[in-house]
């Protein structure tokens, strides 16, 4: 149990009524890796990282997180549906997401936001969740507005809090849904940065992305996905510099 | 002091009435205004056609012909079931439509018809995005509903509800009617008696308008408290 992958995905299948989205996608990760998932939009990526934490239940395929594998039934209508709910609650507090629009909890200050899934989730004693949380914004760098509501800090700001939202729950495997997309240029490297100590802590990362040189500089593993395949798949140096794929050398081709 | 020919402790109960009316009615229409605005934006197409005819059958007719149907109307319906109770089983089942309870039940299913429609806006403002990050967190759906969707639905739904609530509170005096000895029956019967409407339906105008404007503060104040975290544009 120790020694196993923190997240498996076998062959993941998603249709969204007849559009077939994802037509079997695997991944396996270890303890530290850093997973950048690239490709255009549309590509499947985005649905992709929902599946793993079952925000869009696949349609076909296995998670199994830390050698724990979802289980799955089927309702009336046929449809693929988790057998557990809990299960599934249990699964996603131990993998924490950071959103493309931040979605902090609005009428929470940063660090009722930060301390709210740990002490009601988690049954961390409430003490101890602030002193964590208040460790946690000390790293991301905004320590001094964890008063403030998310509304009165900047985007780049929320982001950082959302990841300490994210730290605050200790996940597996934290996945990082575009975190830099909503933001205004100037801010998006503060953000990086603090996604880059975060990896080079051994933090298992799971990040779909549009940052080509975070992609490049940062993971240990690249996919890239097309039309809901993995066109190509390994180190950054064998992605980016020495691509087989046609696709991949035309999504790296400067456009203009 | 407001001795008012000797009315005074007889419009000051009647007012007491007219409080409580109004109070328990407005907990009966939040409880069903919830329990509409859920079913009309649930999956089951029995719920969303009940909740569907519930607002639509209320909206649709007069207060004063649903306080009087629901008054007289249910009156035969106990009778006529009691009856057929003793005929038919033997059992011995019977009450009293209350004018009170019936003025409770009346206005708390017109108003919670109102509170519905004011709750399933309120509830479709909510950014999904909010809820998405709940349940990414492992929050259960009752924990998703009482701590992030609730609380973010009052910010939407307060300024309809405290519309609902002054509606509702003028609409108590229609209880009237059916002879219940509220404010405004008390003044009737003495402004007939004593030749003097002024007299006693001046006071009467009075508390209810010193009733809404106080609940126009307390709102205000709610709506302040439910939107912290809210920039306001100025």
């Amino acid at each position: 149990m120790a020694d196993s992958a923190p997240l498996i995905c076998k062959d993941i299948h998603k249709t969204f009524d007849q559009l077939e989205v994802l037509k079997g996608i695997s991944l396996e990760t270890k303890k530290g890796d850093v997973v950048s998932l690239i490709g255009s939009s549309g590509s499947g990526k985005s649905t992709f990282l929902r599946c793993v934490n079952m925000l869009e239940t696949p349609t076909s395929g296995d998670i199994i997180v830390h050698g724990d594998p979802i289980r799955f039934t089927t309702n009336r209508k046929g449809e693929r549906i988790p057998a557990d709910n809990k299960q599934v609650e249990l699964i996603r507090a131990r993998l924490s997401m950071v959103f493309q629009s931040f979605n902090l909890w609005s009428h929470m200050t940063v660090l009722e936001n930060i301390i709210e899934a740990p002490v009601h989730v988690l049954k961390v004693p409430k003490k101890e969740a602030i002193e964590r949380a208040e460790a946690y914004l000390n790293k991301v760098g905004i320590y001094e507005r964890k008063d403030y509501y998310p509304a009165q800090m900047s985007g780049g700001q929320q982001q950082r809090a959302a990841i300490a939202r994210a730290l605050a729950m200790e996940p597996e495997v934290m996945l990082f849904d575009e975190p830099t997309s909503a933001l205004d240029p100037e801010l998006v490297g503060e953000v990086l940065r603090v996604m880059q100590n975060l990896a080079e802590e051994g933090r298992t990362m799971i990040v779909v992305t549009h940052e080509m040189s975070f992609a490049r500089d940062v993971s240990s593993q690249v996919l890239f996905l097309h039309q809901g395949v993995i066109e190509e798949q390994g180190t950054p140096d064998k992605v980016f510099d020495n691509p087989d794929s046609e696709r991949m050398k035309q999504f790296l081709a400067p456009n203009f | 002091m407001i001795d008012l020919k000797g009315y005074g402790p007889a419009l000051l109960d009647g007012a007491v009435v007219t409080i409580e009316l109004a109070f328990l009615s407005l907990a009966l229409a939040l409880v069903l205004g919830l329990i509409g605005a859920s079913a009309k934006l649930s999956k089951s197409r029995a719920a969303i056609g009940i909740a569907t005819t519930y607002t639509t059958l209320i909206r649709g007719v007069p207060d004063l012909v649903m306080m009087l149907l629901f008054y007289y109307g249910g009156q035969v319906a106990v009778n006529n079931l009691s009856d057929y109770l003793y005929n038919a089983y033997g059992v011995d089942f019977f009450f009293q439509f209350d004018p009170f309870i019936s003025g409770v039940i009346t206005i708390g299913l017109i108003f919670g018809a109102y509170m519905a429609e004011t709750f399933r806006g309120a509830f479709l403002a909510v950014d999904s995005g909010q809820i998405e990050a709940a349940r990414a967190y492992g929050f259960s759906r009752w924990r998703t509903f009482h701590r992030i969707i609730l609380p973010q639905m009052l910010r939407h739904a307060l300024p309809g509800i405290g519309n609902n609530w002054q509606v509702l509170l003028k609409t108590t005096a229609l209880v009237s009617i059916i002879g219940l000895t509220d404010m405004v029956r008390v003044a009737e019967e003495a402004a007939k008696a004593e030749r003097m409407p002024f007299h006693f339906f001046i006071p009467v105008a009075f508390v209810y308008l010193s009733l809404t404007a106080g609940s126009e503060l307390f709102i205000k104040w709610l709506n302040k408290r439910a939107n912290v975290g809210v920039v306001q544009g100025s």
